[in-house]
């Protein structure tokens, strides 16, 4: 180990010295907005998601013969469950901080308090597009210090999804709604019983699915409760949260009973993938809660599935027992934002605002089936006559939940996925894991900023 | 300590010029040594001392203590400490230890050595170069490779099955077993060579003139040939061990440090903490308890090999 770290941390110096030598200490240079001049834009891109990809490869031509001098560099990070540590890494060093960056809205607040974007309140402000986008939308791109830092590129909620092939040799129908969590689990033993080789339902619990644990699986169930997870007008995050243990406690009844996916996929690093782009379409998983953007990989490209507007049905999250509003959600989202590195602002920035312009949002919201968030773009016949989930996840908007805007809860959620892996394996019982939830929170955030729930 | 004591008393008498002079002559012979001295500063004692600084701070991957991390004093080593997963990590890395290097790699790798040295030419050229290829392959090909063995529908159970046998989720019933498994196919090939070459260093008369008192081949490979290599055995032991404690691909790729924690070792351990949950201060704290754990293994390590280096 000694000799392992060592030469790889000495590796790693001389990798940094090397680089710095190369540069001559371009980091204090002025910014530069004409003339030769590189933008790096990074990105996500996965087996199960190509659309950004498809929206940044249009808009580099255009932007470079818009802009003469400028090079956009696109630099994709194909990675399922890594995409944020890669990021928190390549800002830590001027080198390799990007110029503009694909940004989970729920990592704004805590990457802003980092350091690592830049405010773009001026840009925006001189920005004509702007007064399209909703207000909640504006607010998905503040900083902890109310500055803009990141535009919208859609929204999104989530629903389950179910096999209606498969739903009716279980004799269920095709028009299914479930009323309660039990309902679910009573659907999820019918499928078992009569067609046994299928999994009855995919919701996300373990680590290397990372926030899609979180906010797929954990919070669709959670915000379902009585409970919250954060008490938004103390400020406070909630410790020995009742609706978390019920939550964990659904999870292990649905582990214990063999209705959810097998472990040896539900904790691989790629099962994010592999939902969408095969359990669902080989009809090996009757029932999935995922988000909005899934039809989006059915309708073109690699993994394209024409078949799957007459198999896919679609049904809303009940809550926990029914209560109201009947149906549960979540939204997130992400955005572009621009790196606090940045020797180029104003040309990462107008990068965005080509990337995003209406057109170009059109695509990209069509394509990868986000919720659009800006006016324009939204009321078009374009985008309505696209999808036609796309009137299914925008209802849901009504009842959805936004994550914890906070800028420790990146960490919160990894907290909140090792809970449920611990309770799906069996290693805890939902109320230990509860325990230990409520133990790495209040060392996360500290003994002031919690609270005991009810 | 005595050896050092007269001495400035005899060069006392000869005038301080002198002793100015030899200190001058000895500063100018290690001259040569300055760049290795300064480069051992940044790339060794740098890189320790800054992850110790660093495990005594709370700060983040992301978030206000990614900006601005705090001094914390010992506030990451108690509560590492106050841990159940941490002693289970301790625990979960000194059988991967002891099972897979000082076990496995050791007594097969002898094992190996000793039946090649037996065996005809063309088979012991054989099983070298099969045992080798898993050696020399990349870290992270072997990693992939093992995965595929022993994953779900990998080639283990697919074997399993054709002989009527039924599949086992081994990297998630038995994470242990797979990575230890994993290890030893991948590392048994280092101790291998290096025992063959101690091996070749035996002298056969020695052999012979046990033979002659009517010992047998059991007895003369315990009593003659394993005493005889001790210094390569400890060696050996050191090395392998030290890269065991901190074998961390090879377990990423197969269990991801899971199911749960049930194969998190101490550097799995500190990559999820430090790089998943953006703890990096809490993350160092672990490897600098990895570096003393490998400092103590070593410690030992070098206690038996001293006896030998003086005699």
């Amino acid at each position: 180990m000694r000799y392992r770290v060592l030469s790889a941390a000495a590796a790693i110096t001389v990798a940094g010295l090397a680089l710095t030598g190369c540069s001559g200490g371009g980091a204090a240079a002025p910014a530069t907005e004409s003339g030769e001049r590189t933008i790096t834009v990074v990105y996500q891109k996965t087996a199960a998601f190509h659309q950004l990809d498809d929206l940044f490869q249009k808009v580099k031509p255009e932007f470079e013969a818009a802009n003469p001098g400028a090079t956009v560099k696109l630099q994709p990070i194909e990675s399922e469950d890594q995409y944020f540590t890669k990021l928190a890494l390549m800002n830590g060093s001027p080198e390799t901080a990007p110029d503009v960056i694909y940004e989970d809205t729920f990592q704004i607040k805590s990457d802003s308090a980092a350091g690592y974007l830049l405010p773009i309140d001026d840009y925006v402000a001189n920005w004509a597009d702007w007064s399209q986008f909703y207000d909640a939308a504006k607010q998905a791109g503040l900083g902890d210090d109310g500055k803009t830092y990141g535009v919208s590129m859609g929204t999104d909620t989530r629903g389950i999804y179910f096999n209606k092939d498969i739903f009716a040799k279980a004799g269920l129908p095709s028009d299914w709604q479930p009323k309660s969590w039990d309902d679910i689990i009573t659907a999820a033993e019918k499928i078992k019983a009569a067609v046994p080789d299928v999994t009855p339902l995919n919701i996300y619990g373990g680590k290397a699915a990372g926030e899609q644990t979180s906010m797929q699986g954990l919070e669709m169930l959670v915000y379902g409760t009585s409970s919250t997870l954060y008490d938004n007008d103390a400020q406070k995050w909630i410790t020995g949260s009742k609706g978390l243990t019920d939550s964990l406690s659904f999870y292990k009844e649905l582990y214990d009973k063999g209705l959810a996916t097998p472990l040896d996929l539900a904790l691989d690093p790629t099962i994010g993938s592999r939902v969408s782009t095969e359990l669902i379409p080989q009809g090996k998983v009757a029932m999935a809660i995922d988000g909005s953007w899934l039809p989006g990989g059915w309708m073109t490209g690699d993994h394209a599935w024409p078949a799957w507007e007459q198999t896919i049905g679609l049904a809303k999250m009940p809550t926990q027992d029914g209560a109201d509003p009947g149906a549960t959600s979540m939204s997130g989202g992400w955005t572009l934002a621009v790196g606090s590195q940045t020797k180029h602002p104003k040309t990462a920035f107008d990068f965005i605002a080509m990337a995003l312009n209406k057109e170009n949002t059109l695509k990209y919201d069509t394509e990868n089936s986000q919720i659009a968030v800006r006016d324009d773009v939204a009321t078009s016949q374009d985008y309505l006559g696209y999808n036609p989930t796309f009137k299914f996840f925008a209802d849901l908007v009504k009842v959805t939940h936004f994550r914890p805007a906070t800028p420790d809860y990146s960490q919160i959620s990894s907290a909140l996925q090792q809970a449920t892996e611990s309770v799906i394996t069996g290693d805890a019982s939902p109320e230990q894991a509860t325990k230990t939830y409520d133990d790495a929170l209040t060392k996360i955030v500290g003994s002031t900023k919690v609270k005991q729930g009810d | 300590m005595s050896t050092f004591a007269p001495s400035p008393l005899r060069s006392a008498p000869e005038g301080a010029g002198r002793r100015r002079g030899g200190t001058l002559r000895s500063l100018s012979r290690s001259t040569p040594l300055v760049p290795a001295i300064i480069l051992l500063v940044i790339f060794l004692v740098g890189p320790m001392v800054f992850a110790l600084w660093g495990s005594l701070t709370n700060a983040a991957l992301t978030g206000y203590r990614a900006a601005k991390p705090q001094f914390i004093g010992f506030d990451n080593y108690v509560s590492l400490f106050s841990d159940p997963d941490f002693w289970s990590s301790v625990g979960l890395t000194l059988s991967f230890v002891f099972f897979s290097a000082i076990i496995g790699q050791n007594v097969l790798g002898m094992a190996l050595a000793v039946l090649t040295r037996a065996g005809s030419k063309i088979l012991s050229t054989t099983v070298s170069t099969l045992v080798v290829i898993s050696w020399v392959l990349p870290e992270i090909v072997a990693a992939f490779a093992l995965y595929a063995f022993f994953s779900s529908d990998g080639t283990l159970n697919a074997t399993l099955n054709s002989l009527g046998l039924g599949s086992v989720s081994w990297l998630i019933d038995y994470p242990m077993l797979a990575v230890i498994l994993a290890n030893i196919w991948r590392g048994t090939a280092f101790s291998m060579l290096v025992y063959n070459a101690a091996l070749a260093e035996v002298p056969p008369e020695i052999d012979e003139a046990a033979q002659i008192d009517g010992t047998n081949s059991v007895q003369r490979f315990f009593l003659i040939t394993l005493p005889m290599i001790r210094r390569s055995i400890a060696t050996n032991l050191m090395l392998t061990t030290l890269q065991t404690v901190g074998t961390f691909g090879l377990i990423w790729v197969m269990t991801g440090g899971g199911p749960g924690t049930r194969s998190s070792t101490l550097p799995v351990l500190a990559y999820q903490e430090a790089f998943k949950f953006a703890q990096v201060g809490y993350g160092t704290a672990i490897a600098a308890v990895t570096i003393v754990l490998g400092a103590v293994f070593a410690a030992i390590y070098i206690k038996i090999l001293k006896p030998e280096v003086e005699s």
